[in-house]
C-alpha cells in the first residue's frame, strides 16, 4: 500500500477555468487526508515536473497522483522511479473537453475520477519482479530447412548460441532438393545454384551452433529463460536448457492423389513440382514412362490451392516455382512447347521480371478454369475452359504434366484437438455466450508439456500464424515463434526475412526475461501474478482461460503459474471466481475500491451513475479522441481503464450494483473471427463472463439491461457519444438502482 | 572504440518497428522522421486488409512501446544530411527543421483560429486544406501543432503568437544540425505513390474524379476531408458507380515494370468501403491478375461475393472526362468478353504503385534499376518498402529482420 501520497492538480489547458480546483483539492486533503496536495498552472512544464520530483525526495512520497491531461501524453515528463506507484487522472481529454465547463455534474465527475485515482494508488504497491535463476540464453530452432538454418545462423551472428534440431539426417530440407533457385538480385530473372549448401556449411562451421540431425523434440517443459528441451537423437535422449524457441518445420506439398481429374497416380507422366525439381537436379527432364527427353510440358497451377475442396488458400510460391521450372524446360530445349494453365499469375514484386522472362522464352500462358487431364494417343491431353476466349481449349500430345501442388503446414498434421473447451458445460439455450475453442494438431513438432496442449494453436487452415497485421510475430505461446512456411505460405526471400525476424524475437524474449519484464504488448511491465492458494477451489478457470498457456496444473488441478510465460493481461485475474489472483499494482480489490470511491447521489437528486469499464488499448484512446474532437458525453459516466477486458472480474459488477451504481457499460475490442483484442481472447472472455450475470441480476430484481458490453475500435470515437449517451438515457428511464444508500 | 547505438531513418511502420524491436533487445536507438509526427503513411490509411481494422490500433501500441522504452530517442522534422564512417562507427549529420511550436502547446487550437493562411493538406493527399499552423492529424504523436514554414509569412504576421495563451509559438526558431554517433543504420523511408502526372493516358491528374488509391483511403476515413463519406471531388455527389484501375503504372515497361504487390488487395479492400457506405453502388475492378496471396485469398472470395462487384480482366487503355458532367469514361479491352469496353463512372480510383524512396539515401548503396536497395553495405540496412514492395505485415516482418541485422553490426563493440 502506498502510504505517503502526493496529489498534484494541473490548472493549465483551461482546467483552472472549467473546474473548481479548490473543491477538487479538498477531495485529496479532506476525504483522503493527503498531506501533499499541490496545484500548478503548468504541471507538465519543467517547474511542475521538478516540483513533484523534489517532493518525492523531500517528503519521501511513495505514491503520486497527477490530475491533468491524458496518460497518453506527456509520458516523458511524468516519469518516476520504479518504486513510486502513480496514476494519471484524465481531467482534460475525458473531462473538460467532453463535458461543459463550470457545471455541477462536470465537477462531480472530476472529483470522482480524482477519488478513483487516489484509491488506485493507495491500493497499489511497486511490483516485486520475478528473477529467473540461471537464465538459459540459448535459442532452440526446431527444423533444419531454409527457415531453421537462417534462424540459427542469424542468432549466432548476433553472438548468441543456437541449437538446431532436424528430423532428417541432413540439413537443408526442401531447399536442398532444388536444382536452381530464382535470383534475388537484379535483374531478378536469372536462375542460380541454390545457396543452401553455403548456408549449411556456415551452420556447420559456426561454433555458436550445435546441430542435432536425425533428431526430434521429445518434450519441452518450462518457460522462457528456463525451458528444458528433451531431444530424441539416434544415440538416445539429450537434454538441453534453452531460453526461447523458433519453430521452423516448414510445409509439405499437398497430397496429389486427392486431386481428382488431374490424373496423378493414373498416368505416369503426370508428376508434381517436387518430382520435376528432382529430375532437373539429376540432369535431364524426361518423360517418366519411357525416359524420352520432353518436347512438350504443361504446368497446372493451383493444383489443390484456391480450391474450397482442397486448400482454400493460395500457396504463394507455386506460380514462381512453375515459372522457374518452365524456364528449366526452355533451357533444356528452346523448341519445347511449354504451357502454363493458371487462374491468376501471382508473381508479386520483382518476380514480375521472372514472369516476363518466361514469356520472352516462349512459354505460353492460358488463363483457365478446372483443367482435366486424360491420356490420348499421342500423349496427355489437357482440356480446360479458357476464360479469355470463353471456350473449351485442348492441348494434345503433351509429354509431361506438372502439378503445382500447394503447401500444407507441418503443424497441421496429426489429430485435431480442441483446447479450453473440455470444461465448458452444455450451454445450449442458456443465453451464455460461447467462447471459440483453440484448435491445434498433435503434429509431434514441439511436444510442449503445457496444460493447454503440446503444440502452437492454429489460426486458420492449420497455420499457427499471428492474426495481427501490425505484429506478425505475435505468438500464443510466449517465447516460441513460428517462422517460415510452417506459419504461412511464403517464398524463399520472405522465409529468410521471416526467420531472421523470428530469431530477433527469440533473442528479445530472452533479453527481456532476463530483465524480469514482459514481452509485447506489455513490454517493460515487471508486475507478477500472485496466487493466494489457500482459497483456490481448483476450478481451472485460470488455466483454461489464459490466452497464452502460461499456467499449468498439478494433478490436483492446482494452478502452477509460469511467470516468464505471463503477458500480464490479467485474464486469469478476471477469470478467478475466488479472486485469489492479483498483481501488486493491479488487482481485484483495488478496482473494487475505486468503484466504491464513487460518490453516489441520493435517489431524489436524479443523478444516475454509470461505471464505464474500458480497454486501455483501444476504447480508452477512443474516449480521448471524443474529447479531442470536442464531442459531448453524458455526465453520469465514471471511466475505469483495464489492462485488457480479459481482466474484468464479475465481482466489480456486484460491487457497482451494491454501491447503488445504476448501470455498467463495458467497452472492449472486437472479439469475433477478426478479433482485435491484443491479448487474443480477453474481450471474448469478458463477453462470455458477462453473459452469465443476467441470471444473477434477475435474482436481485435488477434489470439485466443495466449491464451492457459493446465492442469499440480506436477509430469509433464518433460512435462513442451515441453508445454512451444512449445507454445513459436508458438508465435514466429505468428506476434508480434500489440498492442506493445501503 | 565502436558504437552500440542504432540509427533508424524513417518513422513509418517499418522504421517504428525496427526501432522498437531493436530497443527491446536493449540497444539504444535514434529514430528520425521527416514529418512533424510519427507513423508515416499508415496513419493515412482508413483500414488494413484483410481484417479491415484501423491502423491507429496497432500504432497506439507501438507508440506506447516508444513512450515506455528507456532506449529510444526520436526526432521529428529530421532529415539525414550526411553519413560518414563505417560499420560500428558512423557519424551522421541530421538537420532538424523548426516546428515553430514548443512543448508548451496544449492543442487548444486558438492559433489556427486566427491564422490567415491556408495550405494544402498533405495528410489528406491534397483533398483538403489546413491553416499554416495546424495539428497534422487527430492522432498525431507528438500531439502538438506545427507551422508549415513554406506557407507561413512569419513574424510579419504573428497573429498566432498573440493568440496563443501559453506562449508556445516561436517564429524565430532556427534549423539545427545535430551529429549522432551510431554503429549501424536502418534505412526505412518507405515509398511514394507513383506520380499521377506521369500517367498521361489517365489524365495526368487533371480530372477531378480520377483519384489515386491513397486518396481513396482519405475519402473513406472518419478523420478525412469528407468525414468518411465517399463523395466525388468535382461536385460532392455520392458515388454510385466506381472503377478501380489496377496496375496504374505498375507492371508497365513505361512506368514501374515490377508489381507493387499491395494494390490488388488495396482495391478489394476499398471495394468494401464502397459497399458499406453505398450498398447499391456498382463496383468495377479492371485487373491483369488478382494477386491475393496466401490467406488473402479468403478476402478475395469475400469481396467477390459482396454483390455488384464486376471483375473485368483487362488493362485500362485510356480515361477521358466529360467536361460538362465531369463523369469519367474508361476504355478497356475486356479480355474475357473479347470486346472493347467504354464504361462511364462517377469516380475512378487508380491503383498507383510504389515508388521507392531509397533513391534519396545519401550513401552509395547498390540500387536496383527501379531504385530499391539491392544489397546492403556493412552496417547499413534497408527495412520495408525501400527493399521491395511490401504490405504492412510484410514491412513489419522485414523491419524486424533488419533490427537483428543492425544488432549484428554493433554486437560486441
Amino acid at each position: 500500500m502506498a502510504q505517503k501520497i502526493g496529489a498534484y492538480i494541473c490548472t493549465g489547458c483551461g482546467l483552472g477555468e472549467a473546474l473548481n480546483i479548490e473543491a477538487l483539492a479538498k477531495v485529496a486533503t479532506g476525504e483522503y487526508k493527503i498531506g501533499v496536495c499541490k496545484t500548478h498552472e503548468f504541471l507538465c512544464g519543467p517547474e511542475g515536473a521538478a516540483m513533484i520530483k523534489e517532493d518525492i525526495e523531500k517528503e519521501g512520497l511513495n505514491g503520486v497522483v497527477i490530475a491533468a491531461c491524458s496518460p497518453r501524453v506527456n509520458t516523458d515528463v511524468f516519469n518516476f522511479p520504479p518504486e513510486i506507484v502513480y496514476d494519471r487522472v484524465n481531467l482534460r481529454e475525458q473531462c473538460i473537453w467532453c463535458h461543459p465547463a463550470n457545471d455541477e455534474d462536470t465537477q462531480m465527475l472530476a472529483e470522482d475520477q480524482f477519488r478513483m485515482g487516489i484509491v488506485k494508488v493507495k491500493e497499489a504497491n511497486p511490483p516485486d519482479p520475478y528473477k529467473v535463476e540461471e537464465m538459459a540464453t540459448t535459442v532452440l530452432v526446431v527444423g533444419g530447412g531454409l527457415a531453421g538454418i537462417t534462424a540459427a545462423l542469424e542468432t549466432a551472428k548476433a553472438g548468441r548460441k543456437a541449437i538446431l534440431v532436424e528430423k532428417n539426417d541432413t540439413l537443408g530440407g526442401w531447399a536442398a532438393r532444388l536444382y536452381k533457385q530464382v535470383s534475388l538480385r537484379p535483374p531478378y530473372n536469372e536462375l542460380e545454384d541454390p545457396d543452401i549448401r553455403i548456408r549449411i556449411q556456415e551452420v556447420q562451421s559456426n561454433p555458436n551452433i550445435k546441430v542435432y540431425t536425425g533428431a526430434k523434440m521429445e518434450k519441452i517443459s518450462g518457460a522462457p529463460g528456463m525451458f528444458t528441451a528433451s531431444i530424441a537423437t539416434k544415440s538416445g535422449t539429450v537434454t538441453e536448457r534453452v531460453g526461447a524457441i523458433v519453430l521452423a518445420t516448414g510445409a509439405e506439398p499437398y497430397d496429389p492423389t486427392k486431386l481428382e481429374g488431374l490424373g496423378y497416380g493414373k498416368y505416369t507422366n503426370v508428376i508434381t513440382t517436387d518430382r520435376l525439381e528432382e529430375m532437373a537436379a539429376k540432369g535431364k527432364i524426361v518423360r517418366p514412362s519411357d525416359g524420352k527427353e520432353v518436347e512438350s510440358v504443361s504446368f497446372i497451377l493451383c493444383a489443390g490451392s484456391r480450391d474450397p475442396e482442397h486448400l482454400p488458400y493460395c500457396s504463394s510460391t507455386c506460380c514462381i516455382d512453375s515459372l522457374k521450372q518452365a524456364i528449366y524446360v526452355k533451357k533444356q530445349n528452346p523448341q519445347a512447347a511449354v504451357y502454363v494453365f493458371f487462374k491468376d499469375l501471382r508473381a508479386p514484386g520483382f518476380h514480375e521480371y521472372l514472369y516476363k522472362r518466361a514469356q520472352e522464352l516462349g512459354v505460353v500462358f492460358f488463363r483457365t478454369e478446372s483443367p482435366k487431364i486424360e491420356e490420348g494417343a499421342n500423349g496427355l491431353v489437357i482440356r480446360a475452359k479458357d476464360v479469355l476466349v470463353n471456350d473449351e481449349i485442348e492441348a494434345d500430345g503433351i509429354d509431361l504434366v506438372v502439378l503445382a501442388t500447394g503447401m500444407v503446414s507441418t503443424a497441421s498434421f496429426g489429430e485435431m484437438m480442441l483446447s479450453a473447451a473440455e470444461e465448458e458445460e452444455d450451454k445450449k439455450g442458456s443465453g451464455i455466450a460461447t467462447v471459440r475453442p483453440d484448435t491445434y494438431f498433435k503434429s509431434d513438432l514441439l511436444n510442449l508439456d503445457y496444460r493447454q496442449g503440446p503444440e502452437l494453436p492454429m489460426l486458420k487452415y492449420g497455420f499457427p500464424d499471428s492474426h495481427f497485421i501490425c505484429f506478425p510475430f505475435e505468438t500464443r505461446r510466449t517465447g516460441i515463434y513460428a517462422a517460415g512456411s510452417v506459419r504461412a505460405p511464403m517464398d524463399m526471400q520472405t522465409t529468410i526475412r521471416d526467420a531472421t525476424g523470428a530469431a530477433l524475437k527469440a533473442i528479445q524474449c530472452i533479453e527481456l526475461t532476463s530483465r524480469s519484464v514482459a514481452v509485447h504488448p506489455r513490454v517493460w511491465d515487471n508486475s507478477v501474478t500472485e496466487f493466494f492458494m489457500q482459497n483456490c477451489t481448483q476450478c481451472k478457470r485460470c488455466t483454461v482461460e489464459c490466452p497464452f498457456g502460461a499456467i499449468n496444473e498439478d494433478e490436483k488441478a492446482n494452478p502452477l503459474p509460469n511467470p516468464t510465460r505471463c503477458r500480464r493481461c490479467a485474464t486469469c485475474m478476471g477469470a478467478c471466481p475466488q479472486r485469489i489472483i492479483s498483481f501488486k499494482n493491479y488487482n481485484v480489490n483495488q478496482i473494487g475500491n475505486m468503484i466504491k470511491a464513487i460518490e453516489v447521489p441520493e435517489e431524489d437528486e436524479e443523478k444516475p451513475r454509470i461505471v464505464v469499464i474500458v480497454c486501455e488499448n483501444d476504447a480508452y484512446p477512443a474516449l480521448d479522441m471524443v474529447g479531442i474532437n470536442r464531442l459531448t458525453l453524458s455526465p453520469w459516466i465514471r471511466v475505469i481503464p483495464l489492462r485488457c477486458m480479459g481482466s474484468m472480474n464479475l465481482v466489480w459488477i456486484s460491487d457497482s450494483l451494491a454501491k447503488g451504481i445504476d448501470g455498467v457499460l463495458l467497452l472492449g475490442c472486437r472479439h469475433d473471427e477478426d478479433y482485435q483484442c491484443h491479448f487474443v481472447k480477453g474481450s471474448e472472455l469478458c463477453n462470455y463472463r458477462l453473459s452469465k450475470v443476467s441470471e444473477t441480476l434477475s435474482r436481485l430484481a435488477l434489470e439485466p439491461e443495466r449491464i451492457r458490453f459493446e465492442t469499440v475500435a480506436i477509430m469509433d470515437y464518433h460512435r462513442l457519444p451515441e453508445i454512451i449517451n444512449e445507454f445513459a438515457k436508458e438508465i435514466e428511464e429505468m428506476d434508480p438502482n434500489p440498492y442506493k444508500g445501503f | 572504440m565502436g558504437n552500440k547505438s542504432i540509427l533508424v531513418v524513417g518513422g513509418g511502420i517499418s522504421g517504428i518497428t525496427a526501432a522498437v524491436e531493436a530497443s527491446e533487445v536493449g540497444y539504444e536507438v535514434f529514430l528520425l522522421e521527416k514529418r512533424p509526427y510519427l507513423g508515416g503513411r499508415v496513419t493515412q490509411l482508413n483500414q488494413y486488409f484483410p481484417k479491415l481494422c484501423p491502423p491507429n490500433c496497432g500504432l497506439e501500441i507501438n507508440l506506447r512501446r516508444i513512450k515506455n522504452s528507456p532506449y529510444i530517442k526520436f526526432f521529428t522534422q529530421a532529415e539525414v544530411e550526411e553519413i560518414t564512417g563505417q560499420e560500428g562507427d558512423f557519424t551522421v549529420k541530421v538537420k532538424l527543421s523548426p516546428r515553430f511550436v514548443t512543448d508548451k502547446c496544449t492543442v487548444c487550437g486558438k492559433c489556427s483560429d486566427v491564422c490567415p493562411v491556408e495550405r494544402t493538406d498533405e495528410f489528406n493527399y491534397g483533398l483538403a486544406t489546413t491553416k499554416a499552423i495546424y495539428l497534422p492529424q487527430s492522432f498525431a504523436f507528438p500531439f502538438k501543432y506545427a507551422i508549415d514554414a513554406q506557407a507561413c509569412p512569419g513574424v510579419q504576421c504573428g497573429k498566432c503568437v498573440s493568440a496563443c495563451p501559453y506562449g508556445a509559438i516561436d517564429l524565430n526558431m532556427q534549423p539545427q544540425t545535430i551529429t549522432l554517433q551510431v554503429g549501424a543504420v536502418i534505412w526505412a523511408t518507405g515509398w511514394e505513390p507513383y506520380d499521377l502526372k506521369k500517367l498521361e493516358q489517365y489524365g495526368s491528374g487533371h480530372y477531378k474524379n480520377v483519384i489515386t488509391n491513397v486518396q481513396m483511403e482519405r475519402l473513406a476515413a472518419m478523420n478525412g476531408p469528407t468525414g468518411g463519406q465517399i463523395l466525388r471531388p468535382s461536385d460532392g455527389k455520392a458515388v454510385s458507380k466506381i472503377a478501380f484501375v489496377q496496375c496504374a503504372g505498375s507492371r508497365d515497361e513505361n512506368h514501374l515494370p515490377f508489381c507493387s504487390g499491395v494494390c490488388c488487395m488495396a482495391s478489394l479492400k476499398q471495394a468494401t468501403y464502397l459497399r458499406e457506405k453505398h450498398p447499391e453502388a456498382q463496383i468495377y475492378i479492371f485487373f491483369i491478375d488478382i494477386r491475393a496471396l496466401g490467406r488473402y485469398e479468403d478476402f478475395f472470395n469475400r469481396v467477390k461475393n459482396l454483390g455488384n462487384i464486376h471483375l473485368v480482366k483487362g488493362k485500362v487503355g485510356t480515361i477521358t472526362e466529360d467536361p460538362g458532367t465531369k463523369d469519367v469514361t474508361v476504355q478497356v479491352e475486356d479480355q474475357e468478353a473479347g470486346r472493347l469496353l467504354n464504361e462511364t463512372f462517377d469516380l475512378v480510383v487508380l491503383a498507383t504503385g510504389m515508388d521507392p524512396t531509397s533513391k534519396y539515401v545519401p550513401v552509395d548503396l547498390p540500387r536496383t534499376p527501379d531504385g530499391f536497395i539491392a544489397d546492403t553495405v556493412p552496417g547499413i540496412y534497408g527495412a520495408g518498402c525501400v527493399n521491395r514492395p511490401l504490405d504492412v505485415a510484410g514491412s513489419v516482418q522485414d523491419a524486424t529482420a533488419a533490427a537483428l541485422k543492425a544488432i549484428q553490426s554493433v554486437v560486441g563493440r
